[in-house]
């Protein structure tokens, strides 16, 4: 599998470190209700299809946001967190 | 070299090479395969077959082959399983046959052939299956002895091996016709190219079968072509490379031999293994062909047409006389041009009734070979025709089932191909590998006409698709012989027909599966292991598949095939692991002090990929207790001196650092003042504690915080993402400044002592106060000062640029001796920070909340911060938790361990009355006694109790009393002084 590091250009998936689902950028307000919370640290989907997950490049820094198909295997799109 | 034809071959004659197998010597030519060597000197016997140990000599000219494996034998290392059509032939090669005792000639465990009846598919599942406890010492061991594939030395492979990566916009697979035009096209138009092909030589069936190409002979044109691909600086040329496995996103896995062919190769690795990505790929990797299932078809001298064209037209081996035995047009031809090269071809069977007569030798129309004789190697040829049975004599038996399309790394990403009944073979699908295009007779097209225009056709389409403008090549002119079929498997006349030669698998034993109810193809598979030798059937799985299609009355195309998956032939896991063995399986970071300590005797432990002293032993000491205790003593009554380099540094700055650390930290860092550092905790959003650590406002906006050893990457890796998905537009940047670092902490009474021997401006409690940090001179080095302790003791630690820690570390040490202190390590540093109750890892290990440890009061209410909201769920503090305490056994020479776990003292050691569990242990020289921390249930409520420390482990009951966790100076004088 391989990566478009949005800094440094397509690369191995084995510079990558997985963290999980892109739900992970979505964080609840402080006093949000604990099911928010829930919903947010501890649901998630299991697609057969499309997905988006955060990747983080270890030699950069960079978290990036990929698009892509669990079926395939197909990367879709690959765009920076920040 | 009994049977060389004089002149012929694309072998070289000035250059006679010398090498043994079994013991024996013999001669061969550079250019040879040991296959190729063996056969021109007349022997047709190399091995015995896995299970039944019969006779086994060479089936095919390439990777693909079953019978022919041979160990090679270099000093006391041995490499199994090396197939002898692909070692090329060295001056001093050392070969040996396998599976045989004692000799290859004559084998006792032959006998297994007699029982052959008890010995069919299933053997394993039905013959031992009682009494159950035989399994282990009685069956499996004798079972292992009798059958096999060769044998390791069983010393450690000190081999060289090497793994490397390459790019290309068109990889190409393989070098024949088809690969040669593919690769000429996209060279010619510019493109980055890897041509790859497994041989030795590249041009495939060119060098073989020598089919006349543009005017030249195939080899002759081959090198030309080959010429020009060489010349041209955007094309590589990998031979004896083998592409074994296709990945996702366009990458590649490839087996390349460097150094196995030659007799001294110097420094070169024996292999290596590159992982190439390329944007396209075009498969051109030909056909295989197949043999024909007929009974005793195993009999050395029983070989594949296309091999027996190799051997005779590429290496000038005289085959002696031959039949032919082949149900489709290339087998003809294959007896005619052997005929032309001079070979005598004494029959050519076919069991086709319309099939050509009119031909140099006899010709058997609805013929077909029931039977071979001949103890180790072919004598005669039993052929069933229309007017009975006649016995030809021959030395060599060529079978031609027909050819199946090599389109195994078709589908190594999950596609199926088809099956394709005028080819009677399977054939890609289009699409299979997204980026790969598969050309010429790996998609069956197989005259070299068509292989020829389709690479170059193939080429200019995936140019025009990655917009390369391609130039118009014109096409050599090459024979277009069209290839006709009739599907014919196996023989029906008795006896054994073999189909997986490598694991002695029959048409019989695929029937009987069929009959037993394994009749799905993957059932079958795995009942009769068909398939499942180091060359996975790629010879025998379509005509097994067949005979299990005809046995349960379905098509092939309803029977389907079983999965291809890498590698396409056998990858030494030395080649993967290349680099791997050893200290290299991991890298190693060592301090700046590092030899300077090892000198004095340290013994290191791994602290991740650090290593670090374990203790310091010094002159009378007998055990690690007697340092370690003596360490501890010394940062008590004097001072201690300790590299504290490994843990994690990360330098903050910017205008919203402060703001930015509130975020990460649950305490406050934005009312830190500079020159003060500040104890942190750090929560994981699921509110559980990640880390702790210090923070050190070295100015208004530049902050040093500090991690511990191990969580130096995770947490970096958590600020870059709190950074970039929550507070992007924030002014803050971080950057890890572990390496560039060293530090050492001073513990101790006399700590202020030792460092004002180093500072050119001294310090007193007034001046650096407690938790005070900032620059400071060292030694004529610009370095800095932190008042912070993790031993309880007064303590500071400096810091330097890395490249002067060896010589600060020397001339601390130095000076501590001098004070009647002295460096400590791991088990000393271990002990002082239980005696004070100081957390590591053992305790935040990622299932303990700021509550559990006591530090609830350090997530401030003023702000956000990460964690905070999961840390005040429900169920998370209160007195259901387990909690941070202190443990002190009655007898305090009683030894307690960490891992242990809590009960109260009448309960059994049962998981529902599990109270808790002891994290940390050790001997404190301190307080005379032994110390523990762990966590108890509502611990923090039962501070005076006895619980029952329990180590099944080690049988070690032990009572306890529990105690707030710092033992050691509770009121902090000591520190703070
Ligand atoms: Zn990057």
């Amino acid at each position: 599998m391989r990566i478009s590091c949005p800094c440094c250009g397509p690369r191995d998936r084995r510079e990558f470190t997985y963290y999980g689902a892109a739900d992970y950028l979505n964080r609840p307000a402080l006093d949000a209700d604990a099911s928010a919370w829930d919903d947010y640290l501890h649901l998630r989907d299991n697609p057969a299809g499309e997905t988006r997950d955060l990747w983080y490049h270890d030699p950069c820094g960079t978290w990036v946001a990929v698009t892509r198909d669990t079926v395939t295997h197909a990367v879709i799109a690959a765009e920076a967190v920040a | 070299m009994t049977h060389r034809i004089p002149g012929k071959g694309l072998i070289d004659r000035t250059r006679p090479l010398r090498f043994s197998f079994d013991g024996r010597e013999f001669e061969g030519f550079q250019g040879d395969t040991l296959a190729s060597a063996l056969l021109a000197n007349g022997v047709q016997l190399v091995g015995r077959s896995f299970k039944y140990h019969r006779p086994r000599g060479v089936l095919t000219a390439g990777s693909e082959e079953p019978n022919a494996l041979v160990e090679v034998i270099e000093g006391k290392q041995k490499t199994p399983n090396v197939r002898a059509t692909v070692q090329e032939l060295y001056g001093g090669l050392t070969v040996q046959s396998q599976n045989r005792w004692p000799s290859l000639r004559f084998d006792v465990m032959a006998v297994n052939d007699r029982f052959a009846p008890f010995l069919s598919a299933g053997f394993y599942y039905k013959t031992f299956m009682w009494p159950r406890a035989f399994w282990e010492k009685v069956y499996e061991p004798a079972i292992r002895r009798a059958a096999g594939l060769g044998a390791l030395s069983g010393l450690h492979d000190e081999g060289r091996y090497e793994k490397a990566f390459a790019f290309c916009d068109v990889l190409v697979i393989g070098a024949g016709p088809t690969g040669l035009m593919a690769a000429l096209v996209a060279g010619r138009a510019g493109a980055d190219v890897i041509l790859a092909d497994e041989d030795a030589r590249m041009g495939g069936r060119l060098l073989s079968d020598q089919p006349e190409v543009a005017g030249q002979s195939g080899p002759d044109w081959a090198a030309d072509m080959l010429a020009e691909l060489a010349a041209m600086p955007n094309v590589r040329l990998m031979t004896r490379t083998t592409v074994t496995g296709v990945y996702d996103g366009g990458t590649f896995g490839a087996l390349q031999r460097v150094g196995l062919h030659l007799a001294d190769p110097g420094d070169l690795p024996r292999e290596c293994f590159w992982r190439i990505v390329a944007k396209r790929a075009v498969l051109a990797t030909g056909a295989l062909e197949r043999p024909i299932a007929h009974p005793d078809n195993d009999r050395p001298g029983v070989m594949l047409a296309s091999a027996v064209q190799s051997y005779v037209a590429r290496y000038g081996v005289n085959p002696g006389r031959v039949v032919v035995f082949g149900n489709n047009d290339s087998a003809l031809q294959a007896a005619r041009d052997l005929t032309a090269q001079g070979v005598q071809v004494a029959g050519y069977v076919d069991p086709r009734a319309d099939v050509s007569v009119l031909e140099e030798f006899p010709v058997y129309p609805g013929g077909q070979v029931v039977g071979t004789r001949g103890r180790l190697g072919l004598r005669e040829v039993a052929v069933r025709h229309g007017g009975g049975v006649s016995m030809l004599t021959a030395e060599t038996l060529a079978l031609s089932g027909g050819w199946n399309p090599s389109l195994h790394l078709t589908c190594h990403l999950g596609g199926r191909p088809d099956w394709d009944e005028r080819l009677a073979a399977f054939v890609p699908r289009a699409g299979m590998v997204a980026g790969m295009s598969v050309a010429g007779a790996a998609r069956g097209r197989f005259s070299t006409a068509a292989c020829l225009a389709d690479g170059a056709a193939l080429a200019a389409e995936v140019l025009a698709d990655m917009g390369i403008a391609g130039h118009d090549m014109p096409l050599p002119a090459a024979e277009d012989r069209s290839y006709a079929i009739a599907p014919f498997w196996a023989v029906d006349a008795g006896g054994r027909a073999w189909l997986d030669f490598a694991n002695d698998v029959t048409t019989k034993d695929v029937q009987q599966a069929a009959q037993e109810g394994f009749s799905s193809v993957e059932h079958m598979k795995r009942y009769t292991t068909q398939g499942m030798a180091p060359d996975q059937g790629k010879s025998s799985n379509v005509a097994a598949l067949a005979v299990l299609a005809d046995a349960t009355g379905q098509g092939i195309s309803a029977t389907g095939t079983t999965t291809f998956r890498p590698p396409y032939t056998p990858v030494s896991i030395a080649a993967m692991g290349a680099g791997g063995r050893g200290m290299g399986f991991a890298p190693e970071r060592l301090l700046t002090s590092d030899s300077q300590t090892r000198a004095m005797g340290a013994p290191m432990i791994e602290a991740g990929l650090w290593y670090r002293p374990s203790y310091f032993p010094r002159a009378g000491e007998a055990t690690w207790r007697e340092a370690c205790d003596r360490e501890v003593s010394m940062v008590r009554t004097a001072v201690g001196v300790c590299d504290v380099s490994t843990l994690g540094k990360i330098d903050v700055q910017g205008p919203d650092a402060d703001r930015f650390l509130d975020l990460i930290y649950t305490n406050m860092m934005s009312s830190i003042k500079p020159g003060r550092t500040r104890y942190g905790l750090m929560l994981r959003e699921d509110g559980h504690v990640m880390d702790d650590g210090t923070c050190a406002r070295l100015g208004e906006a530049h902050f040093l915080i500090t991690t511990t050893t191990a969580a130096a990457g995770p947490v970096m890796r958590h600020m870059d993402f709190v950074h970039q998905a929550f507070c992007g537009d924030w002014a803050v940047r971080f950057t890890s400044v572990t390496e560039q670092w060293a530090q050492f902490a001073l513990a101790g009474p006399k700590a202020r002592e030792l460092v004002n021997k180093l500072l050119e401006t001294p310090v007193d409690a007034e001046n650096f106060p407690f938790m005070a940090c900032g620059p400071a001179r060292i030694l004529g080095v610009e370095g800095r000062l932190f008042r912070i302790s993790f031993s309880g003791e007064m303590g500071y630690e400096i810091a330097v640029p890395a490249r002067f820690g060896a010589a600060v570390f020397e001339r601390l040490v130095a000076e501590a001796e001098a004070m009647g202190g002295g460096a400590y390590g791991m088990e000393a540093l271990n002990v002082l920070r239980i005696e004070k109750g100081f957390i590591t890892h053992a305790e935040i290990h990622g299932r303990v909340t700021a509550f559990d440890i006591g530090m609830q009061g350090m997530v401030s209410a003023k702000k956000d911060c990460i964690g905070k909201s999961a840390s005040q769920r429900p169920g998370l503090m209160g007195p259901e938790r387990e909690q941070l305490v202190g443990l002190v056994p009655v007898d305090p020479q009683a030894e307690l361990s960490a891992g242990a776990h809590l009960y109260n003292e009448n309960d059994p050691a049962t998981r529902v009355n599990n109270q808790g569990y002891v994290t940390s242990a050790g001997y404190s020289p301190t307080l005379q006694s032994w110390l523990a921390l762990g966590f108890l249930r509502d611990g923090r409520a039962r501070h005076g109790q006895i619980i029952r420390l329990d180590d099944g482990l080690r049988g070690r009951k032990v009572a306890c009393k529990v105690v707030h966790p710092v033992f050691h100076d509770p009121e902090g004088g000591k520190l703070r002084g």
